[in-house]
């Protein structure tokens, strides 16, 4: 799902990529918040009754920003093939929970004024948004979908010189990322 | 006292109450609270239905018998957004509740809509493996 302003922003992205599975757009970070999603892309396993089987991790579907990440996609989707056709890879529920990034009251309490901040800018309370845009950001530093995702809405260039002060901070980190093997070219054992 | 409509976004839903602003406290009278958000304050505290939640001082929480915004948000251990002076707030879920239910390991349901405005749910596609993908242009 595109954590996006609006559904206009991911749609040249959606429409070249003819996808068969639901493409949704979130603009109002319902997703973020049910599944505490820190940054994009992030992606968690659920299983055919319902179950988170693997919490959120960062990982990447190509190589092309194999540079600026580090992670390599080849490995990650060895993963997820061996876990649809044969179930593997999926985690017992302790290890799950031990490798769930979980929310704190400061992050919840970014999430409430990111929600505020939003529905001011829709109803066209500019100033006001940016306050609680900021106010979010300085709850959460480390939540990329409240500091990255507002720069469109702010103005700013999400892939420019905003961005890279950010980037200068440290990328959000999920506990799974140091289990899944991807910074390195060999495919999983 | 005067009220004004206040907009209240409480768990994603957006309602419209009447509130008495009084410098930047949203006061809010017990028959608007019990209407809008189904607590109210008796003898043992903040009710809703059989819970009820202790109320160490009920008069700073609901000075003049109007229940307080912000004191109210305390009292129930929940974010408050509040952009009192636009007329909007935010009471939004508690960390220990959000991180239990990923605890839980159920994966939480929602209804979102594709390019086309369809909606879709997670519940649908129980049966089948799942690969929930966050990602944004940015």
């Amino acid at each position: 799902m595109a954590l996006d302003r609006c559904a206009e922003d991911p749609r040249p992205f959606i429409e070249r990529a003819q996808p068969t599975h639901p493409s949704l757009i979130d603009t109002e970070h319902r997703l973020a918040e049910l599944y505490h999603v820190v940054n994009v892309p992030t992606l968690i396993w659920i299983d055919e009754n319902g179950r988170i089987c693997r919490p959120q991790d960062a990982q990447f579907g190509t190589d092309t920003f194999t540079a600026f990440h580090g992670k390599h996609s080849a490995p990650y989707l060895d993963l997820l093939r061996r876990w649809v056709q044969e179930g593997a890879g999926a985690l017992p529920p302790e290890e799950v929970r031990q490798h769930q990034l979980v929310p704190s009251p400061e992050s919840q309490q970014a999430r409430s004024e990111r929600r505020l901040a939003w529905w001011l800018q829709e109803h066209g309370h500019a100033e006001a948004a940016r306050t609680h845009f900021e106010r979010a950001a300085q709850l959460a530093p480390r939540d990329w979908t409240i500091r990255r995702g507002s720069m469109p809405i702010l103005g700013q260039n999400p892939f420019g010189p905003e961005f890279f002060a950010l980037a200068e901070e440290g990328a959000p980190e999920y506990p799974m990322e140091a289990l899944t093997p991807t910074r390195q070219t060999s495919p999983t054992g | 006292m005067a009220t004004t409509a206040f907009t209240l976004i409480d768990d994603d839903e957006a309602k419209t109450l009447q509130a008495t602003l009084l410098d930047e406290r949203v006061l809010l009278a017990p028959e608007v609270l019990r209407e809008a958000l189904g607590w109210e304050l008796r003898d043992q505290g903040l009710c809703r239905g059989p819970l009820c939640v202790p109320v160490a001082d009920p008069e700073h929480l609901a000075p003049g018998g109007r229940i307080d915004l912000c004191q109210l948000a305390e009292v129930l251990g929940r974010p408050l957004a509040l952009a009192a002076r636009e007329g909007v707030a935010v009471l939004g879920t508690a960390a220990p509740e959000r991180a239990s239910r990923l605890a839980s390991l159920e994966a939480p349901d929602f209804s979102l809509p594709d390019l086309e405005g369809r909606l879709h749910t997670l519940a649908e596609q129980r049966g089948k493996k799942v690969l929930l993908i966050a990602y944004a242009s940015w």
